[in-house]
């Protein structure tokens, strides 16, 4: 089991210190989860560390491909309030 | 030559009557503090208003983490040309902060502050933030060195900040009340778990007063800044101000909300409003009369550079500066020249007005003085600064400096960002869309002062009931504002009571 960081990341890095295993590590274009490493923090932390920090919704993936941080979750935006202001600002 | 007498000294009794009690503390940074507490903020352009138009500053994106989410922001911190709080062009490591800090000042000897300020938050980044402060202080021990924090982690960084020297903290708190932070703050991160709702608000809050308590405790000065944003806690800024006033802060800076869809913030998709520049005003009035605020804030990006109405961060990208060669001990030399210049200058200002006699500090024309005192109603007029003197082209100017102009003297309330407009004759239609826009973020004011101004937007400022004036060009701004004002008062556009209708 093990965690993956995916192209939304914008290299906050306010994960990387957190991780009790060391897996997370500095890569272009974004950071990156050393899957061999990843323990989902289990027996270290009740959540695993970097999807609670995370500001990013749809960053972390679990080894299913599923958000940890699903949209809305982080910033409260409902999805389809989003996609209606993201196609108004297209239309510009 | 400058006119000492117009300097506008808080006047012992009477400083109220015309335009509120908040008309002299914007003016707390220069002759009304103690000598010890201007030393320490006379050239740090964000504690000092004076200090703002001669002394620049610099702020290094080395900070990207943040611990809370606040729905005014969007962490998708890159961008490359919009001016607000939280985005950068490039992000820094300490090593790199601390070159391109070191090629600044040595570009700009009118830069005297150092400060982290993102585009996360400094103490979540400790080691990064302290790393810069080191390296920075070994090669340019003459630069203030300071952080701008939204507290979370600010009680167990007192110590360290201490021990760096820093001597100047801006705390961001924009409630004291868990009620109206759930509305503000959905999500903080603290002792390993990501907490919503009105628990987090309640632990960033003790935290934020906390650390405010303890900053104040080592004799650091803090600045808070608040977001002043509408229907959430607009209403309740005024209790904030006056809680941290008694807690010690020094100086209060409340800022208006910027929320665009486009930006990606809560906020900005959701489509709060943002508040005009009069409420704005309206509000940091309220507060001044129990505390110093501030009115120069430029919402400036977390790697501007330069003077807070200019950004000059372009001419130091990682690229630029690594071809220049610079002498630090030349470029240190000139700054200290600088410093004791501009230092100089204002101390020789100062030392004019208190040889005067009170009544004597405003600038009056003495054919034209009126035999009471405090008639004439304040009046708000937008200048087209630079470096303290009336000195831009009103066509090529990026913002106006709003001073409130009474009996008691000028002092300035507050700034209006305008998008220079005139940018050549083949970009006309252009213009005429900018130009409405300028008509509008002038809003409220009276007068236009600049150095010069073209024919059309001459037409258009009277239509709209704003007199341009380009008669005080690179007159000092107090002096011109006064003058103006007198102008005003004895033609008898002034009369006492509410102000003319063509404001309304």
């Amino acid at each position: 089991m093990a965690l993956e960081i995916i192209e939304r990341c914008v290299n906050c890095r306010a994960c990387l210190p957190l991780c009790p295993n060391r897996a997370i590590y500095e890569a272009q274009p974004h950071l990156l989860i050393d899957g061999d490493k990843c323990t989902e923090c289990l027996g270290d932390f009740r959540d695993a560390q970097c999807a609670a920090i995370c500001p990013i919704e749809g960053a972390i993936l679990d080894e299913l491909g599923e958000a940890l941080n699903p949209p809305g979750s982080l910033t409260g935006i409902p999805p389809e309030r989003w996609a209606a202001a993201q196609a108004a600002i297209a239309a510009r | 030559m400058d006119l000492p007498v117009i300097e506008s000294k808080p006047s012992p009794s009477g400083a109220c009557q015309a335009g509120g009690c908040g008309a002299d503390n914007g003016r707390m940074a220069g002759a009304g503090l103690p000598d010890a507490l201007r030393a320490r903020v006379q050239d740090h352009p964000c504690y000092s208003e004076e200090a703002h138009h001669h002394f620049a500053r610099m702020h290094v994106a080395v900070a990207p983490a943040c611990n809370i989410q606040c729905h005014y922001c969007n962490r998708k911190y890159d961008c490359a040309n919009e001016s607000r709080p939280g985005v950068v062009s490039e992000l820094l490591n300490p090593e790199q902060a601390v070159r391109k800090a070191l090629a600044v000042a040595a570009a700009i000897p009118q830069m005297s502050v150092l400060g982290i300020a993102g585009p996360g938050d400094p103490l979540a980044n400790p080691e990064r933030t302290f790393a810069t402060f080191r390296g920075l202080a070994l090669k340019a021990p003459d630069i203030k060195l300071c952080v701008s924090t939204n507290g979370l982690a600010l009680p167990d960084h007192v110590d360290e900040l201490a021990r760096h020297n820093i001597d100047h903290v801006t705390v961001t708190i924009n409630c004291v009340d868990p009620e109206i932070g759930e509305q503000i703050y959905p999500w903080i991160f603290w002792q390993n778990r990501r907490i919503h709702g009105r628990a987090a608000a309640a632990i960033l809050i003790e935290r934020q007063q906390r650390g405010l308590e303890m900053l104040v405790a080592r004799g650091i000065l803090v600045k808070v800044n608040s977001v002043l944003i509408p229907g959430v806690n607009d209403r309740h800024l005024k209790e904030v101000s006056a809680l941290v006033k008694a807690k010690g802060a020094f100086l209060h800076n409340v800022m208006p909300l910027i929320a665009e869809a486009a930006h990606g913030s809560f906020y900005g998709v959701m489509g709060q409003r943002t508040p005009t520049p009069v409420e704005l005003k309206a509000l940091q009035d309220e507060c001044a009369g129990a505390m110093n605020m501030m009115r120069h804030c430029r919402q400036c990006r977390a790697d501007a550079v330069g003077l807070l109405g200019e950004d000059r961060g372009a001419e130091f990208s990682l690229d630029k500066i690594a071809a220049m060669d610079i002498d630090h001990d030349a470029a240190l030399a000139a700054r200290l020249e600088w410093r004791a210049k501009i230092l100089a200058e204002l101390e020789a200002k100062r030392a004019a007005v208190s040889s005067q006699p009170a009544q004597l500090i405003r600038f009056q024309p003495p054919a034209s003085r009126p035999a009471a005192e405090a008639v004439g109603r304040p009046v708000l007029m937008a200048v087209a600064a630079k470096d303290g003197r009336v000195a831009s082209h009103f066509g090529h100017a990026k913002e106006f400096l709003v001073y409130q102009a009474s009996s008691a003297g000028a002092s300035l309330v507050g700034q209006r960002r305008a998008d220079a407009y005139c940018s050549g004759a083949e970009n006309c239609d252009d213009d005429a869309a900018l130009l409405d826009r300028t008509l509008a973020a002038l809003a409220g004011c009276e007068v236009v002062l600049c150095s010069r101004i073209g024919y059309e937007p001459w037409g258009r400022l009277a239509a709209a009931g704003i007199s341009p004036n380009g008669e005080h060009a690179m007159e000092p701004i107090e002096q011109a504002v006064m003058a103006v004002w007198h102008e005003m008062l004895a033609a008898g556009k002034l009369a006492a009571g509410p102000a003319a209708a063509k404001r309304a």
